[in-house]
């Protein structure tokens, strides 16, 4: 048997030692780790317009991401009013910058309806027009699901969509993410009516019966389903007065 | 096994007992199949080859690497609170697997998520830690701890082949060395929807859900004891 103070002062040593080295690795690797996490969101963005790029997003390279965004997308952050919010107005609230990315959408969701700040890429396609990339954010079955909802410069008419998941069932309620053909469904749809209300997109469970405002639900993810419908709905609320805007 | 005769000099000279110690896992005494430890993480991450290459890796590193410690430090861990101490080399060890795949490998890290940190409480490292490490020097200790990696390692990749080839009906998907096989675009390499034999074929939904490797993990134990004479008498 050890005494108490051996054993004290072993599982000190052990202790600091591990923290120490724990530390310096974690500070050394964190721009690193910043950056990988930057460039994952980014290309979630790029995927939602992955037919207006006309590439895989997947096939592209770290430093051609970097390239599309630097050249042809422009972040900003928008207010529920619907307008641009300055990078001085951004700083003053407490964040890091003026850009769509400084934005965290389960912060911002926590807080009353009118007080959210709201992440926006605009991309610039070929013929010069603007193609708005709207955030997506909500509840799934098990966890927090998420994604990227591309509209085209009428505000209206959906080009793409992508969407990511923490901890959906594979093969089931993950098919949001994995299967492109669930994706590629989005593609035209509209999210007003005729009269001008938004009726956002519905995930119908039986197939869509509505051409413009329904796609078909993904089998098996009944409730994965209905939370990609939640979620289209509170988030587009979020940007309504945007979309409103110069319509 | 039988006696090989050393007729070359091996790039490792090593003992017929070092030799034991990092072949035995492989059938002998696998910790997943024989053991039937460490079963978590081999249904959750073996849905395609890549997360279970990476995971097995990770994992062979830190049982080596805690092993290796652990059996250094062996005459001066108190015994009272040797699990405690065990923990935290292990915990120490994962986390840098954790840091180093995160900055290097961020989709893998992504896929992973939370069975990197799983990896602690992988019972086949606590246990090699227990019954080997503690009793034995450095070297073997090592030895042995790659040897149950890698055969908790190889059960992870046979099971993830049969369920990403049928599953999804590719190989090494999210690698340059992707293998699209079977499926029903023309991607693939049979085309079910042109191919005059295959039109009948469609990918197993069940494979991509964990439960498919229990069943391919009993089909693999229930294949290597029926060939494995030295498995027959164990329960």
């Amino acid at each position: 048997m050890n005494s108490s103070k051996y054993i004290i002062g072993f599982t000190a040593l052990l202790t600091a030692f591990v923290a120490l080295v724990l530390s310096l690795m974690y500070t050394g690797l964190k721009d690193k780790h910043k950056q990988n996490e930057l460039l994952f969101e980014k290309r979630a963005v790029l995927a939602a317009i992955q037919d207006k790029l006309g590439k895989d997003v997947a096939s592209l390279d770290d430093a051609e991401i970097m390239d599309i965004f630097t050249k042809n997308v422009k972040q900003s952050v928008l207010d529920t009013k619907g307008n641009i919010v300055s990078e001085e107005d951004m700083i003053k609230n407490g964040y890091k910058g003026g850009k769509a990315e400084n934005i965290d959408m389960k912060v911002e969701m926590r807080k009353p309806k009118d007080k959210r700040f709201l992440p926006l890429y605009t991309f610039k396609d070929k013929s010069g027009k603007d193609i708005y990339i709207l955030r997506l954010f909500g509840k799934g079955l098990w966890d927090e699901i998420s994604g990227y909802l591309a509209l085209d410069s009428d505000k209206n008419t959906i080009v793409g969509a992508s969407f990511d998941h923490k901890g959906e069932t594979p093969g089931m309620g993950a098919e949001m993410k994995d299967n492109p053909k669930f994706r590629a469904q989005f593609k035209g749809k509209k999210i007003f009516d005729n009269s001008g209300k938004l009726v956002s997109i519905n995930v119908r469970k039986g197939g869509a019966v509505d051409k413009e405002h329904d796609v078909d639900a993904i089998s098996g993810a009944t409730l994965t389903s209905d939370g990609i419908t939640d979620m289209l709905k509170t988030s587009l609320e979020n940007y309504y007065e945007f979309l409103k805007k110069t319509k | 096994m039988a006696e090989v005769k050393e007729s070359k000099k091996a790039l490792f000279p090593m003992t017929k007992k070092e030799r034991k110690l990092l072949f035995d896992p492989l059938n002998d005494n696998n910790p997943v199949t024989v053991q039937v430890l460490g079963i978590c993480s081999a249904l959750a991450v073996t849905s395609m080859l890549l997360p279970s290459i990476v995971m097995a890796i990770a994992v062979t590193f830190v049982i080596a690497f805690s092993n290796l410690t652990i059996s250094l430090l062996r005459n001066y861990i108190p015994k009272q609170v040797r699990m405690i101490v065990q923990l935290v080399v292990i915990a120490f060890l994962v986390t840098i697997v954790e840091l180093t795949l995160k900055a290097y490998s961020y989709p893998v890290y992504k896929q992973l998520s939370v069975f990197i940190g799983l990896i602690i409480t992988n019972c086949i490292v606590m246990g090699r830690l227990e019954a080997f490490a503690m009793a034995n020097k450095p070297w073997q200790s090592f030895l042995d701890g790659i040897g149950n990696g890698l055969g908790y390692g190889i059960i992870l990749i046979i099971i993830s082949f049969i369920r990403e080839l049928f599953g999804r009906g590719t190989l090494l998907s999210g690698t340059p060395l992707e293998m699209k096989i079977i499926g029903a675009s023309s991607d693939f390499w049979i085309d079910t929807t042109t191919n005059p034999y295959f039109g009948w074929y469609v990918n197993n939904n069940l494979m991509v859900l964990p439960a498919a490797a229990l069943f391919i993990m009993g089909l693999i134990i229930w294949y290597q004891r029926s060939k494995n004479s030295k498995l027959v008498d164990i329960s």
